[in-house]
């Protein structure tokens, strides 16, 4: 299979009125780690409880209480960690992040400051200009925060601690990104990742997924970078392209007038589409940083992390690899089916028994489109995978055509019935029989003698036109590799 | 080192605790003279010396994980100054 | 009523199981005593009526398995316990009520003890004379005008004055040991990790430790081993098995190396607390152990170290206090106004103090040069003592520099109130066991103490140590009781 080389370069630069310029972008991402407790108490993790009622004593931090760290989240790092390709560093710190705000009843949060869990790694990104590898700078446990709710109540705010405590995973990207394209790549793909990894649920809509997205720009052909401004809590990937495209434009324009940009951090206003600053210089947090007395530092055996490395599922890089070398695929199909966990799963699940070129045409092609018009994940497929293996049986088999496959298809998606059952129940087999094709073929050939003759005589167009009539003639059903055959046989 | 009033006032809004100017002046008087005190500890060299990261000689340890499914809801507000039957309550913050 | 007076601990528990005398006698021994002694101002809360409810039902049931079987006890008021207030001495804990139970309490009521009251301590364990109370000064029973010491001043003072028979403190700089020796009163501060900090107001993570105060060695041995558990709720608790302190208790301590550190004669010391800690000396010798002279060469930077690294962890603790879950909550026009004004209303003059300065010595610009450094300089302390340890056995000296002082002799000087700790904060820093028991009075007929500082976990070595210096001290408490 010879892949057509790409020729699509990367073009993200904004002209502005006297400089070209290119943007800058690192990602700074909270991913809630997947875990039945909080990070350093045992209350559940459930979203959508009702207010406070997943709050122990701890996480509403009552005088004397004290933190005991959950061994499955530290797991949970380490694997994120090793599907970074990054170091796991045996040993860890934990330190206090002190500032006071409603949704933070310590005053402080436990986080990771100069000795993370995990340190080095990269992200490869499949660009249509070509693969991109994006460097991770670091990843660290921390708490979450609760969440204050300020309109249910004109002069107050309310406070509800449920999500105070959850493990985090903050994922630190170096500033390698350089469109708002390429955010999005990166963004599905470490949600990919995490989703193999059964890590975090990537959930970007329930909170399980965030990001605050740093943006300077520079002058194309600048070493240096430049001053950047924070864009906070930004969740959802459309959001974070918008905020992008604001905030280069809006540095661009300060630059080329002459002006210098603050360093600050900004909110995106959805409504507005404009970043605004979330905070003045005065106001800028010293957090203080010191390591947390009630914990002891981290040390993690390697003989964990082996362990821990043995047990890896299947990533998406490797998987796309393989089903390349071992399914045939080209890397574009390749690159589909692994790009979800649910879709690969699906798809493996599939070709288990039916052949694998099929099964991914029919679903990136026919099932794909089912599933956006009905705006459904493929783990709500109105078909399963079995029923869709057996009915692609069916084809490879001969038993039916891949005309009547769709019909199949469309009935099958009513209540995901046995496509066998279906076939049966409305006659739909094939007529494969070449005797009985034969004569079907003879009587349309018979009927239109003045075709037959023009045929002849050059108008190899109308080979169609017969096709057509014997189709009718069978009600569809007729094999057509076997009319193309045996037509061709008695036209010539 | 001394602590000036400037000082006084930054490190108190950092604490969340207000100050009037009285007290900004007497605390600028005592924080002052206990810096002077610590600051004995510029006598000694301790570039070579790791500084203490716990002092019991151990690990930190973990426990498993299993939710703890009680809602105590009641026991959490019980004691808040402002609540309601389900939040705590507090003045709107200023963006 | 039965006089009780004399009767310690060990004399209570085993006259229980004998029937000499009942619970609820001996509970109305302390609760009239208390009531008697409020000029002395020991109490924040008392928990009479429930006491004796618990003393007549212990009488019906007699169970007296526990090594506390039928004893009323009242503890520092740093111990959260269940349903009763808790105040930690400040204004800003004044209606808290927890909902929950210390393990170190949970302990002593496991044993068969119960809850007497909540005693009056300096605010948030921040202070040496308990003075820094919102509750109002103790009074030590030396004296109407003497301070007791602190932080822990109300339990050593209602120990003194026999309004509890033992209770237990908490000791971050020399909390424990420097009132019981001000008040002439034994007080042991566990080695780090030895007993559990969950469910005790947090003053400074990495120094609290929970300990026994008791009129004499025996009852703390035995409160010692009442109060030590392995908690795994406490991530700084040590996995270590509880040594049998009492069975194991003697003063039999031929052969033991005794430590005296030349640094600890520091400048301007009284000659008094010299001669105590030669007689000191001397009763150890007498009863067999071996002396040497030995070097903790950065005893000097003990205490700059500990004014760096406990406000700083303090500044972190007392965040939480900010009215929106629990305690005082001031009027704001917004929520940083609401912050501001609850602890600037809710905290004493000293808590703040010590608040800025840890959150100073915290801050961008300074963290290496006060934090870390005194980090540095701790392992430093840790590395003198370790290095010690490898020639001695247990290390002597003074307990404080002087006796109890009066009420507002050192209030508006934070310094001098701070060197009241010099021989005591050194062994928190390092993390280490130690115990103050009284050996004499001085020329103004007050109590004072003696330290042994121990090796991590040989809490038995220094309990030996003292029994044999008790023996041969033969020291009594000189208290009238002034304040009927």
């Amino acid at each position: 299979m010879v892949e057509m080389m790409s020729e699509k370069k990367f073009d993200y630069f904004i002209q502005g009125e006297k400089n070209k310029w290119e943007v800058i972008i690192g990602l700074e991402i909270h991913a809630q780690v997947l875990s039945k407790s909080k990070l350093f108490s045992s209350s559940p993790t459930k979203f959508g409880a009702e207010p406070n009622s997943q709050v122990s004593l701890l996480d509403s931090a009552f005088p004397g209480m004290l933190p005991v760290i959950n061994q499955f989240c530290i797991e949970q790092s380490i694997k994120t960690g090793l599907g970074l390709k990054a170091k796991i560093n045996l040993h860890s710190v934990f330190d206090r992040k002190n500032y006071f705000y409603a949704d933070l009843p310590q005053g402080y949060q436990i986080s990771q400051y100069k000795n993370p869990i995990v340190g080095e790694g990269e992200i490869i990104l499949d660009m249509p200009y070509g693969s991109k590898k994006v460097r991770i700078e670091r990843l660290h446990l921390e708490q979450d925060a609760g969440k204050s709710i300020h309109d249910l109540d004109p002069e107050n705010t309310y406070v509800d601690l449920n999500r105070s405590g959850i493990a985090l995973m903050e994922i630190v990207s170096k500033p390698d990104l350089r469109s708002p394209d390429e955010v999005s790549a990166y963004v599905k793909k470490l949600r990919s990742i995490m989703r193999y990894l059964g890590t975090c649920d990537g959930n970007m809509q329930e909170g399980s997924l965030r990001a605050d997205v740093n943006v300077s720009v520079r002058k194309v052909g600048n070493k240096e970078l430049g001053t950047r401004c924070e864009i906070k809590n930004v969740n959802s990937i459309k959001f974070m392209q918008m905020a992008i495209n604001y905030e280069a434009k809006r540095q661009i324009e300060l630059l080329e007038s002459n002006k210098i940009v603050n360093q600050e951090t900004r909110l995106f206003d959805i409504k507005k589409n404009k970043t605004r600053t979330m905070r003045s210089k005065e106001d800028a947090h010293d957090y203080r940083y010191f390591p947390d007395p009630d914990l002891l530092p981290l040390n993690i055996e390697k003989s964990l992390v082996d362990m821990l490395k043995k047990d890896l599922p299947e990533l998406p890089d490797e998987k796309k690899e393989r089903f390349i070398k071992e399914h045939n695929l080209s890397a574009y199909e390749a690159t589909i089916l692994v790009s979800e966990k649910e879709i690969s799963d699906y798809y493996e699940e599939v070709v288990k028994s039916c052949d694998k070129k099929l099964a991914t045409n029919w679903i990136t092609g026919d099932l794909f489109a089912v599933l956006n018009k009905k705006n459904v994940s493929i783990s709500k497929s109105p078909i399963s995978a079995n029923n869709l293996s057996s009915m692609i049986s069916m084809i490879s088999s001969g038993k039916i055509s891949g005309k009547i496959a769709k019909n199949v298809f469309e009935k099958m998606q009513i209540n995901d019935e046995d496509p066998q059952k279906i076939v049966e129940r409305e006659g739909l087999v094939q007529q494969s029989n070449p005797k009985k094709l034969e004569k079907l073929i003879q009587e349309v050939i018979a009927k239109n003698e003045a075709k037959v003759s023009d045929y002849k005589a050059g108008k190899v167009k109308l080979f169609g036109f017969f096709v057509g009539e014997i189709m009718k003639a069978s009600k569809g059903k007729a094999n057509p590799i076997l009319v193309n055959k045996i037509l061709k046989a008695k036209l010539n | 080192m001394s602590i000036d009033k400037d000082t006084v006032k930054h490190i108190s809004k950092l604490a969340r605790i207000s100050l009037d100017e009285k007290k900004v002046d007497s605390l600028s008087k005592n924080l002052s003279s206990i810096i002077e005190f610590i600051e004995k500890l510029n006598e000694l060299n301790t570039d070579k010396i790791t500084p203490l990261t716990s002092i019991i000689d151990a690990s930190l340890t973990s426990r498993k994980d299993e939710a703890k499914n009680e809602n105590i809801r009641d026991k959490i507000l019980k004691n808040s100054p402002e609540k309601n039957a389900e939040f705590f309550v507090v003045p709107k913050v200023i963006e | 009523m039965k006089d009780l007076t004399k009767k310690t601990l060990c004399n209570l528990v085993k006259g229980i199981k004998k029937k000499d005398f009942t619970s609820e006698e001996i509970t109305n021994f302390f609760i009239e005593n208390s009531k008697n002694g409020k000029k002395l101002n020991t109490f924040i809360t008392t928990n009479f009526e429930r006491a004796l409810e618990e003393a007549k039902n212990f009488d019906k049931n007699k169970n007296y398995e526990g090594l506390l079987s039928g004893i009323p006890l009242a503890v520092k008021d740093l111990f959260c316990t269940k349903d009763v207030k808790t105040t930690a001495g400040s204004k800003m804990l004044n209606n808290f009520i927890p909902t929950y139970e210390s393990t170190v309490t949970s302990n002593l009521w496991k044993e068969g003890a119960f809850l007497l009251g909540k005693l009056n301590c300096d605010e948030f364990a921040m202070g040496s004379s308990n003075e820094t109370s919102f509750f109002g000064n103790v009074i030590n029973p030396y004296g109407d005008k003497l301070i007791p010491g602190g932080s822990s001043g109300g339990s050593a003072s209602a120990l003194a004055a026999n309004f509890t028979p033992a209770t237990i403190g908490t000791d971050t700089g020399g909390s424990i040991r420097q009132p019981a020796s001000f008040t002439g009163t034994v007080g042991l501060k566990p080695t780090y990790g030895r007993c559990s900090r969950w469910g005790i107001v947090a003053f400074a993570s990495s120094l609290d430790q929970a300990g026994p105060m008791t009129q004499n060695v025996e009852d703390c041995a035995l409160l010692l081993e009442a109060i030590s558990s392995y908690d795994s709720k406490d991530s700084t608790s040590a996995n270590i098995k509880v040594d049998q302190y009492t069975k194991n208790l003697t003063d039999n301590i031929k052969g033991l190396k005794i430590g005296i550190p030349r640094e600890y004669r520091v400048e301007n010391m009284p000659d008094e607390i010299d001669v105590f800690w030669k007689k000191g000396i001397e009763f150890l010798k007498d009863a067999g152990a071996i002396i040497k002279d030995i070097n903790l060469p950065h005893t000097k930077y003990a205490l700059p170290s500990y004014y760096i690294v406990a406000p700083a962890e303090a500044s972190s603790n007392l965040a939480r206090y900010d009215g929106v879950k629990y305690g005082h909550r001031a009027k704001g026009n917004n929520l940083n106004e609401m912050y501001e004004n609850t602890r600037s209303e809710g905290f004493g003059d000293e808590v703040k103090r010590r608040i800025l300065i840890g959150t100073y010595v915290l801050s961008s610009g300074y963290y290496d040069a006060y934090y870390i450094k005194a980090q540095k300089v701790r392992q430093l302390i840790k590395n003198d003592f370790d290095k010690a340890f490898k020639d001695v056995d247990a290390v002597l000296t003074p307990s404080t520099p002087n006796s109890a002082f009066k009420v507002g002799d050192k209030k508006d000087d934070p310094i001098s109130m701070y060197l009241n700790d010099v021989f005591t904060v050194p062994v928190n820093l390092a993390g280490l066991p130690a115990i103050s028991i009284p050996a004499g009075h001085d020329k103004n007929n007050l109590p004072l103490g003696l330290q042994l500082i121990g090796k991590a976990f040989d809490e038995q070595t220094i309990l030996n140590l003292s029994l044999a210096i008790e023996k041969r001290a033969s020291f009594k408490r000189q208290i009238t009781e002034w304040w009927k």
